[in-house]
């Protein structure tokens, strides 16, 4: 997911009769599906737990930026590069939404960028990964946006207002992202031969990763389950990633793809597919800065900033100076 | 240097004749730059008519702790409200 | 649209071509670059609103290669003629293709540009081709925000800090010998200005000239000197940047030749 692993800090779920008075009262308003609203009082890891899930939610997404942006010069038509500029531009807005989001609960956009940038705070595995192809950018909106629209939908009524609104929005604008990734390949796989093969070979290398977006099992994760409590997480991972898989598989194969997993079948007890176990180890390596475009896509982050330093100055500075020069206008005439 | 451009908060008028709406917050350095950014990020989708912005700091906002004191005494002033009040069917619409 | 092929008869075919492919080709190379910053921009707000003014010029792209594909008539449609002609046959301004270089140089000179851009689609509104007046109208709209946003931060920049100032200087004496193109008449003007359909380029230099002195004065940088001036974009002779953008741009076109995608 674009928040994979958020930890909480919990040592265990209390109970309502081990609570403070105080966290008590906050529980039974989560509980009766109440919103929290900023300076409300609020357990620290509630807030924190918040600080971390929407941070990596937003540096997802504007690392997230880079994989698709890698291919905004070389879309193959006009209408193409305007629709994956825009769709990237989108991100790079709803990244801007969830710090906002963020900076609510006492946090501000600079130290979070400065966590993004020193490796402290993570971003999703799946951006490490590099695009390689344009069906590969196709892959994205089907698969990975996919994917994300799975967790953000529940999102939309976590406990935390300003993180459920920034979701409400960002839900109604991505509605067209999966679309537009789904239609790239729609088109391709009625193309040439040599544009099928891309389009499986894309498929081929996102499947993996998407499914490992979902992260591991947490069925047994103490965080999980305290997010659960807290409502700011709302499925468990393998349940998300079930209902990923339902719901993809026959959208492959209605696009003539092979998922590359010998193990998918459908279950018809369970009414669902069976499939098979993602790479964990390659998963947990990605997660420690070794995928392949690990390097670059921070390098670029950091480039952005690191060379934008003067321009936000200058514009600072010039505010300031105009601030002054107003001031001294209005004095004067007084 | 390198200290951050303050936050605003951005309302929007969605449509002639309704009232302006929060609908985020974004950075600027001043507040004709942070219209400017509210158009760019907030009206991609053709959602306005007229921007307004306020500094975040500018805000005066009520204590969430005073919430009961200051908004359930109006719960009891139930003949605020128009059902309170029952009117014969023969009188027809009021 | 009778009118319009009326009008159209009495000037040269081919003058128009070209004059509407320069105006696509501004367009699409410009778009192209600002394109790159995607992702890169020094601030978040900035990266969506230069997207924006590039997401504007790829629109307005289609609209004039579509109409230069319609008078030229030998079915080419805009796609084509952005994907599948050699540097040779782009008639934009030398200026367009400059590299990005730093944020600041950016916006100069899309600054540079933007007033010329507004300039010039304010006289096709009023062109005698109905066709050419209406994707100006659309276009002004755009161009007018483009052009308040690009001036608002050259003088922003330039009355910053000591290095923003610095820099947007250099940035200004940099791209300077690039903007006397904009005014340069080739023969194609000459029939076009006659049927009141596009202003002879040289019209548009006085109001140009106001608009960016007055800008550079508030924003404390020096208007260079009008020395030498660079050109040929308009008659398809670039720099060597120009072949790289259409390297990347065309890739896919060129390396899967007749796919649809």
């Amino acid at each position: 997911m674009y928040a994979q692993m958020v930890k909480t800090d919990a040592a265990r779920v209390k109970s309502l009769d081990d609570m403070a008075p105080e966290e008590r009262a906050f529980q039974e308003r989560i509980d009766a599906g109440q919103k929290i609203e900023p300076k409300e009082w609020m357990p620290e890891g509630y807030r924190k737990t918040l600080v971390r899930q929407i941070s990596q939610h937003a540096h997802s997404e504007i690392v997230g930026q880079l994989p698709e942006g890698n291919w905004i010069t070389r879309a193959p038509t006009l209408e193409r590069k305007a629709i994956l500029l825009a769709k990237v531009q989108d991100e790079a807005g709803h990244g801007l939404y969830l710090y906002c989001a963020a900076e609510t609960l006492g946090i501000s956009r600079d130290e979070m960028y400065e966590q993004l940038h020193s490796g402290k705070a993570k971003y999703s595995s799946i951006f490490n990964y590099p695009t390689l192809s344009w069906a590969d950018i196709g892959a994205i909106g089907w698969l990975v946006d996919g994917a994300a629209i799975m967790n953000q939908v529940p999102l939309q009524r976590c406990s935390y207002g300003p993180y459920a609104r920034a979701m409400v929005r960002i839900c109604k604008e991505e509605s067209f992202h999966q679309r537009q990734g789904f239609d790239i390949l729609a088109k391709m796989v009625k193309g040439t031969p040599a544009q099928r093969a891309m389009v499986q070979d894309a498929l081929d290398r996102w499947w993996w990763p998407s499914l490992m977006m979902f992260g591991p099992s947490d069925d047994a994760s103490i965080h999980s389950a305290q997010s659960m409590v807290w409502k700011i997480k709302q499925n468990s991972n393998d349940e998300l990633r079930q209902k990923f898989v339902d719901q993809t598989v026959p959208q492959a194969e209605y696009l003539g793809l092979t998922v590359p997993d010998p193990d998918l079948k459908w279950n018809e007890k369970k009414g669902g597919y069976d499939f098979g176990e993602p790479d964990w180890k390659e998963f947990f390596e990605v997660i420690a800065g070794n995928g392949l475009c690990n390097a670059e896509r921070l390098g670029a982050r950091r480039k952005a900033w690191d060379d934008g330093a003067w321009f936000r100055d200058g514009l600072t500075v010039h505010a300031e100076k105009a601030s002054a020069r107003r001031a001294a206008k209005t004095a004067a005439a007084e | 240097m390198s200290s951050e451009w303050p936050l605003w908060e951005v309302f929007i008028r969605g449509q002639h004749g309704l009232n302006h709406r929060h609908v985020g917050s974004l950075h600027a350095p001043d507040a004709e730059m942070a219209i400017n950014n509210a158009r760019d990020v907030y009206t991609r989708r053709n959602e306005g008519v007229s921007i307004w912005v306020v500094r975040s700091s500018d805000i005066t906002a009520s204590s969430p702790s005073d919430k009961g004191p200051l908004f359930e005494p109006s719960n009891s002033k139930v003949y605020r409200h128009p059902t309170f009040f029952d009117i014969p069917d023969e009188v027809g619409h009021m | 649209m009778a009118t319009a092929i009326i009008v159209e008869a009495a000037v040269d075919r081919a003058a128009l071509f070209e004059f509407l492919l320069r105006m696509g080709d501004n367009a699409l190379i410009l778009g192209h670059r600002l394109s790159e910053w995607c992702g890169h921009a020094p601030a978040l707000e900035e990266d969506i609103a230069l997207a924006n003014t590039a997401l504007d010029l790829i629109g307005q792209t289609q609209l004039w290669l579509g109409l230069a594909g319609e008078v030229e008539g030998r079915g080419r449609s805009a796609d084509d003629l952005a994907y599948l002609r050699d540097a040779r046959e782009f008639r934009n301004l030398l200026l367009t293709e400059r590299p990005n270089g730093d944020y600041g140089k950016t916006m100069m000179r899309q600054f540079l540009f933007d007033a010329w851009h507004y300039v010039v689609l304010k006289a096709l509104r009023a062109s005698s081709d109905a066709r050419i007046a209406e994707i100006a109208e659309k276009a002004s709209k755009e161009v007018s925000y483009h052009l308040e946003r690009s001036r608002d931060l050259v003088i922003r920049l330039g009355d910053g800090t000591a290095e923003s100032q610095a820099r947007m200087q250099e940035a200004l004496d940099d791209l300077w010998p690039y903007t006397g193109e904009m005014f340069v008449s080739e023969t194609s003007d000459e029939p076009l200005g006659a049927a009141g359909m596009a202003p002879e380029p040289q019209s548009l230099k006085a109001e140009w000239d106001a608009l960016v002195a007055e800008a550079l004065s508030e924003a404390t940088l020096k208007k260079p000197a009008d020395g030498h001036m660079h050109k040929g974009g308009k008659r398809g002779i670039h720099t060597e940047h120009l072949g790289y953008i259409l390297a990347e741009l065309q890739f896919l076109q060129r390396a899967y030749p007749g796919a649809t995608w």
